[in-house]
């Protein structure tokens, strides 16, 4: 239960959004080439931090945008929002 | 040998107004070595230390517990137990937990108030009747009692039930498993805690792992807010924390932590003699013996350790539940409260050994690991004692999200995830 601020419509109640789980996660630019234990950790290895987390968010009751939150998992206090495609804050 | 609960003890300590008691379970600090630590003192993680002791002649073992035991979510859950799960694997898994429950008062001289009232799942449309359906036959050849039932035969099973062909999400049928039910939570781990310090397993409360520490590919003890302990084998039970243990030894786990909530109502006369659970419009209620309704609600889509969900989750339960039950509509909620569940890919534990030497798992039960506490506990020290999996276990080892071999529950597990 926590307010999103979503770069393209502003702050909005979380239930307007749905989350999409772990942000970088990049997809094997050489699919054949990969091992299973690459495989694995590309489609089902996650982090699950306790703490700070990098992860993607779409509002699927706005816009429909995906885009980038970072988020304290162990109180849900959001550090910031970016959009897809830009760097992630360093700090 | 600790005395035995019976009558007799009770009458006798009732003469000095119930003061004398012999404790439970000791207090210990920990010692400088274990055989096994086992880390989590849940229902699960308490289960394998009295099994390791019970079954597997395994004395020196300790259980450490970041906060108190049964505290975790031993004490936040439903308290459902049911066996019917479609693939093999699981119901032998959790088939496997229901037998022992059956007698797990007798063997912990311990009341877990294991009552089998029954659990109903409800199909709400032509798929649902469709799978349940064959969730049924399924069971059945696996051994499990299961029988499916018409509209007329859940309204006659449980009176309260809208099955009106008016509502939203008209009840079609139901599947019917007599021998499951609900057992007292916080018993469980009392009673496995009782069992396993007569034995001489060590509970150590209040003693969170700040980190494991490894000599190459085994593991030689864990750092913990009483200092460091040494052990060879080290099981993890830590539920919704797991990953943040497998972090500490460098391992990579495919679980995300999230919030599921429940919440229970003021205490009335009884009302609901059983367990009805209903996967498409997410509505689970059973009547505890206070008189209480026990209402589980959904988890949310994203990972947090807060122990808060969001409100409009409980909100959505309760308006299936108010159509279902329209008896409940001026019922006032009491408690709400949130766990942490951690939940694998394909919505199947894992139970099992790792990469690292002398470090086994037992996480990713996900949303419904209560009814598998006694069986979870048999199999994992199973596991760590033997380092082989058991029969039963095997299907839920690590390996399988390398190999592609999964247990996918998802869609299977007569419940929604």
């Amino acid at each position: 239960m926590f307010v999103i601020n979503c770069p393209y419509c502003g702050e909005r109640e979380q239930s307007e959004f749905k989350a999409g789980g772990e942000a970088h996660i990049i997809r094997p630019k050489q699919p054949t080439e990969l091992s299973d234990d690459q495989w694995a950790e590309y489609l089902f290895m996650r982090k699950n931090i306790k703490g700070v987390q990098f992860e993607r968010w779409i509002h699927t009751h706005g816009c429909r945008k995906w885009f980038n939150v970072v988020r304290d998992t162990s109180n849900d206090v959001i550090k910031a929002v970016y959009k897809m495609g830009e760097k992630p804050p360093t700090k | 040998m600790k005395n035995k609960y019976s009558l007799f003890s009770l009458v006798k300590n009732a003469f000095s107004y119930h003061e004398n008691w012999e404790k439970a379970w000791k207090d210990p600090e920990p010692k400088k070595e274990y055989d096994a630590i086992i880390i989590g003192g849940g229902g699960h993680g308490l289960a394998t230390a009295y099994y390791l002791a019970k079954k597997h002649d395994m004395k020196n073992i300790a259980v450490v517990e970041k906060g108190w035991i049964g505290g975790g979510n031993t004490g936040r859950n439903t308290t459902i137990i049911r066996s019917n799960y479609l693939w093999d694997a699981s119901a032998g898994l959790y088939d496997h937990a229901l037998k022992i429950w059956e007698g797990l008062s007798q063997e912990l001289n311990y009341n877990v108030m294991f009552s089998q009232r029954g659990v109903m799942n409800l199909a709400h449309n032509l798929q649902d009747v469709r799978d349940l359906k064959r969730r049924t036959h399924a069971n059945r050849l696996n051994g499990i009692d299961a029988v499916y039932l018409n509209t007329e035969q859940v309204k006659k099973f449980c009176p309260i039930i809208n099955t009106s062909p008016d509502i939203r999400y008209p009840v079609l049928g139901g599947t019917l498993q007599r021998r499951a039910g609900t057992a007292r939570h916080d018993a469980v781990a009392w009673g496995y805690a009782r069992g396993a310090d007569e034995m001489g397993v060590d509970i150590i409360q209040n003693c969170e792992v700040k980190g494991i520490k490894r000599n190459g590919e085994s593991v030689e003890g864990i750092e913990t807010t009483k200092g460091f302990i040494k052990t060879k084998k080290i099981g993890v039970v830590a539920a919704g924390h797991s990953s943040v243990i497998a972090n500490m030894a460098g391992l990579r786990l495919p679980l995300e932590s999230k919030p599921l909530q429940a919440l229970v109502s003021e205490p009335v006369k009884p009302i609901i003699d059983t367990v009805v659970m209903s996967n498409a419009v997410h509505a689970y209620v059973s009547q505890s013996d206070k008189g209480e309704l026990v209402i589980g609600a959904g988890t949310d889509d994203y990972v947090s350790y807060s122990q808060k969900g969001s409100h409009d989750i409980v909100e959505g339960t309760l308006n299936a539940i108010l159509e279902l039950y329209p008896i409940f509509s001026r019922m006032r909620m009491l408690r709400q409260w949130g766990g942490i569940v951690d939940i694998c890919p394909d919505a199947s534990p894992i139970v099992s050994k790792t990469s690292i030497k002398g470090l086994y798992f037992n996480c990713g039960w996900g949303t419904g690991g209560f009814k598998a506490t006694p069986g979870s506990g048999d199999l994992f020290a199973h596991t760590i004692a033997n380092d082989e999996p058991h029969k039963l276990n095997a299907a839920f080892n690590i390996n399988r999200f390398v190999s592609g071999d999964l247990v996918d529950e998802h869609g299977a597990a007569a419940v929604a995830h």
